[in-house]
């Protein structure tokens, strides 16, 4: 068989695992995988935030790890610093932060951030030195991979992904289309 | 005979295909046959061009998932009509740790052969081939140009592979 394939579809169900936001009833599941040292990730960080200001309790966002390591040398203790954060329940203060800051990834920094937050940064050095998340991140990328996630960022909704465009308007678009039929 | 009917089609070569071989340039001074990966699986990654301004691009994802395919002891060959001082530098730049092949001359001679060259653009499509250890086509794909197929089809291809095997 020659393969026409349909769309790539979300294998790693949302659940207790996941850093999310927005009620878990919501029409829409926006998921993200992203690297955080990636400028295309950074770019779309605040339009996440806009989609998620408009369309309020309707949305759901997840966001999972996809860091390209070879690429970006920061993106996997990036990664596994937001995770450290999470642990202490500031997984997302802590992804904003980095990609606020994405121009500053070191370890240093890192802890800086985690300090900043009011986190136990001791305990996130410890963390990031033990490589405690590693394989959280890695189950994040792998679960990208089956799902056929082929660059960062790439977001699914409601477990499709979104081959589209994804500045302000046309994710609002095309998560308004889901949610009308879904309603 | 499978060969003949799916290039009169015009489509990539399907699954049950005898691979066709070829032999090409890795690097300005080394060469690359698929005949010398019998017995492994193979993925063959036919892609347009190097350096497409994205990061996280095909290629570059792939280098992260290379240790999944070598679970399945495959190798993993990208293609692309770009010379082979472009793919050096390409390679070194992208930090790639696997064989970039030029298809250069004759221009996407072995993108013919599998049914990838696009006329017109003068590049191949973006294909992917799993070959097994015999040297059969097991699962072809060709994504809309502009979309990166990603490796989930790759991987499903070979643990049926693997499956078959065991």
């Amino acid at each position: 068989m020659s393969a026409k394939r349909e769309r790539a579809v979300l294998v790693l169900p949302v659940g207790e695992r996941d850093h999310v936001q927005g009620p878990a009833n919501a029409a829409v599941t926006l998921v993200e995988y992203g690297d955080f040292e990636c400028p295309h990730c950074r770019r779309a960080y605040p339009i996440v935030k806009e989609v998620q200001e408009r369309m309020g309790a309707r949305l759901r966002f997840v966001f999972r790890n996809f860091p390209l390591t070879e690429l970006h040398l920061h993106a996997q203790h990036a990664a596994e610093a937001a995770e450290a954060a999470g642990a202490q329940g500031k997984f997302w203060e802590m992804h904003d932060r980095l990609f606020e800051r994405q121009f500053a990834l070191e370890d240093e920094h890192l802890i800086e951030y985690a300090r900043e937050l009011e986190l136990d940064a001791a305990r996130l050095a410890r963390e990031l030195a033990a490589h405690t998340y590693k394989a959280k991140v890695r189950d994040d990328f792998m679960s990208g991979v089956r799902s056929g996630v082929n660059g960062t960022p790439t977001f699914f909704i409601n477990n499709v992904r979104h081959d589209q465009a994804w500045d302000v308007e046309a994710l609002l678009t095309a998560l308004e289309g889901v949610s009308e039929g879904v309603r | 005979m499978t060969e003949t009917m799916s290039r009169l089609a015009g489509g990539p070569l399907a699954s049950g295909t005898e691979a066709p071989d070829f032999t090409l340039h890795s690097t300005p001074d080394q060469a690359v046959s698929l005949r010398d990966f019998r017995g492994r699986p193979v993925i063959l990654a036919f892609y347009p061009a190097d350096w497409s301004p994205v990061c996280g691009d095909q290629m570059a994802l792939y280098n992260e998932i290379l240790p999944e395919f070598q679970r399945y002891r495959a190798e993993l060959l990208g293609i692309s009509v770009d010379g082979a001082w472009c793919h050096l530098a390409f390679a070194q730049h992208r930090r790639l740790h696997f064989p970039l092949l030029a298809d250069f001359e004759p221009k996407g001679a072995v993108a013919r052969r599998y049914g990838v060259y696009r006329d017109g653009d003068g590049t191949t499509e973006r294909a992917l081939f799993v070959i097994d250890g015999g040297g059969i086509v097991r699962w072809s794909y060709v994504s809309p140009i502009g979309v990166n197929p990603g490796a989930d089809g790759i991987l499903r291809a070979l643990e049926s592979l693997a499956t078959e095997r065991a």
